[in-house]
């Protein structure tokens, strides 16, 4: 126990050393409490629409502007946010889960086992994940709930590889040898004592993962495909607010720079936390 | 080498299999048939279109059969017609091959020529300005939204300075132009397009390139080379760079479905017609015999692809052909 404090206690002071990886934590703490405290921090209710202020430019009573519905720019952004930390955080858990199901059962068992499902990840990977998103959503109908769903179940491969790798070198080590004499239930040497060691890597590609998953909702909500309105998601904000670009800039603009701070923020933060966990890596990546 | 060969193409065999099976799968996602699914929400599907559509994929049979049959029209490339307009989907498909395809190949070749030589000087001179100004461009180019640097793009050098057309493939009066003229005037079209396509892929490849350099550097033949008292140009461009190139090659595979699938975006922006402009307008419109044809053929692509990238990096790379590799 003790030993293993000292380890987290080490990363800790790793991580805070890290200028990228402490930016990359404050951008995302700072758009977690936007994304919480939002009802308290707008101004405007997002969905009140105001004939009279049709696409006005920021000032001191609409910052960011208002839309071609005269909503206000600002809060509209700020409720973006909770879209934009919800969905990555689901999708990116549920490729996660996956990921981590397959790779360990592949890892463990080997063998055909193993075959079979490194086979199936790579048949995934040949599909332009992109297209196959899109595809689902064009059956399944847009919507949140569905594209956490469908950015996570095809997003889970990159997780099951680093997964199975990393078993695949800890099943040999002597501790898990040892825990087998003892009679462990595969189960429990899988969660127990292979999973725990097998999951900084995890974490980090998560934190990378989470970058790309609101990307990519971003890209689906700014195509229509996405999120719906009235819900505002930067994505669909930018979707129907780039017609104006020419005189309304302000509804290109903010929308984009805000997807563009946020998975920035999540790299750093990957970024760092691969720094933290791994110090041979450091410097090499 | 033929053997390596040989065995990398009987390997396509369950590969095949499974994409077909996979998009086969996606189809019958759809709640209760998906014949109901896919006509209730596109109005323009009429009961020709209906009964074309149960032709297809043969849906009074059981799923197997229907799998069976479905993938005997594939195999002798019978995708069914459009629903919009009724062509064939093969034709509406190969119509957009090539532009996308150019696109994709050119992007792969401004990739190439502008990270290798970037991610060795970062190597070469780690932590100087230069390397942390690509960091920096590194961490900007994978957090980017790629719709956004197209609309910013297109905006800044389109409307306001007005050096480069934003939409389409050609001008207006491209018929009056001479083959330069003409080449000219393609070419301005597609800076843009170009340019957001390999955004992401500059600085993935960049930051790449920059960790094998890294890593080949503290390999002991370098450590020989220099000790023999050969120039730091021969040790880094003639030993190093090949070594390092080669893993970077290989990854260029990995890199083809996110390319295809990115052409979705910026093919649509800049009114390219493509197939991912293709593909994405067949999603709005529900164009299922059509979207069902670019999942399948995009996939082929990048398994052929791959399998390019694969026999190249046997080529290079002895080790890999003699083990079989993985």
């Amino acid at each position: 126990m003790r030993s293993s404090e000292s380890y987290l206690q080490i990363v800790g002071r790793r991580f805070r050393r890290n200028r990228l990886a402490v930016s990359g934590s404050v951008i995302i703490l700072l758009l977690f409490a936007l994304a919480l405290l939002a009802p308290v921090l707008s101004r405007y209710d997002p969905a009140v629409i105001d004939v009279n202020n049709i696409l006005s430019a920021p000032s001191w009573e609409h910052w960011m502007g208002t839309d071609e519905s005269g909503r206000d720019v600002m809060s509209r952004m700020i409720y973006g946010a909770r879209i934009s930390m919800l969905v990555g955080f689901v999708a990116v858990g549920i490729a996660t889960f996956i990921g981590i199901l397959f790779g360990a059962v592949a890892g463990y068992y080997g063998g055909r086992i193993d075959a079979v499902i490194m086979r199936f990840v790579d048949i995934m990977l040949c599909f332009p994940t992109f297209f196959l998103i899109l595809a689902v959503i064009a059956i399944l109908e847009p919507g949140l709930m569905n594209i956490m769903i469908v950015i996570g179940v095809t997003g889970w491969m990159g997780v099951a590889r680093l997964v199975r790798a990393e078993f695949l070198s800890l099943k040999e080590q002597e501790y898990v040898q040892a825990a087998r004499a003892f009679g462990s239930s595969d189960l429990r040497i899988i969660f127990r004592h292979l999973l725990p060691n097998a999951m900084a890597p995890v974490l980090v590609s998560a934190t990378f993962g989470i970058a790309g998953a609101i990307l990519t909702e971003s890209a689906l909500s700014f195509f229509g495909l996405g999120v719906q309105p009235p819900t505002p998601s930067w994505g669909n904000i930018l979707g129907s607010g780039y017609k104006y670009i020419d005189f309304a800039h302000w509804l290109s603009v903010f929308p984009g720079l805000a997807i563009l701070i946020t998975a920035l923020g999540y790299n750093l933060l990957g970024e760092g936390l691969r720094d933290a966990l791994d110090p041979r890596l450091e410097g090499s990546q | 080498m033929l053997a390596y060969l040989a065995k990398r193409l009987v390997m396509m065999v369950p590969m095949l299999i499974g994409i077909t099976i996979i998009t086969f799968v996606v189809i019958h996602l759809a709640p209760g048939s998906p014949v109901d699914a896919i006509t209730e929400m596109n109005p323009k599907a009429s009961a020709e279109a209906r009964e074309n559509l149960k032709r297809i994929y043969g849906l009074d049979k059981p799923l197997h059969v229907q799998y069976v049959d479905w993938v005997r029209r594939l195999a002798v490339m019978d995708l069914g017609t459009s629903f919009t307009d009724g062509r064939q989907v093969l034709r509406k498909i190969l119509d957009a091959l090539p532009i996308t395809i150019l696109i994709n190949v050119l992007s792969m070749f401004l990739i190439l020529m502008v990270s290798v030589p970037i991610g060795i000087i970062s190597a070469t001179k780690q932590y100087s300005l230069f390397d942390k100004a690509t960091t920096v461009f590194v961490f900007v180019g994978f957090a980017m939204p790629t719709f956004w640097l197209a609309l910013l793009l297109m905006i800044f050098f389109g409307v306001y300075l007005g050096w480069l057309p934003i939409s389409g493939l050609q001008s207006m009066h491209a018929d009056q132009l001479s083959f330069w003229g003409l080449f000219w005037d393609r070419a301005q079209h597609l800076i843009l397009p170009i340019f957001v396509s390999s955004f992401g892929g500059l600085a993935g490849y960049s930051r790449y390139m920059r960790s094998s350099m890294l890593e080949v550097v503290r390999q002991d033949y370098i450590r020989t080379a220099r000790a023999k008292g050969l120039s730091e140009n021969r040790v880094i461009y003639k030993h190093a760079l090949r070594n390092a190139l080669m893993s970077t090659i290989t990854i260029l595979g990995l890199a083809i479905p996110g390319l295809i699938g990115g052409s979705a975006i910026f093919e649509q922006i800049f009114a390219i017609p493509g197939m991912g402009k293709l593909f994405l307008e067949s999603t709005w419109s529900r164009d299922f015999p059509v979207v069902m044809g670019i999942l399948v053929i995009g996939a082929l692509l990048t398994l052929i692809g791959n399998m390019i990238a694969d026999i190249g990096y046997a080529l290079v790379d002895p080790r890999i052909r003699v083990e079989g590799g993985e």
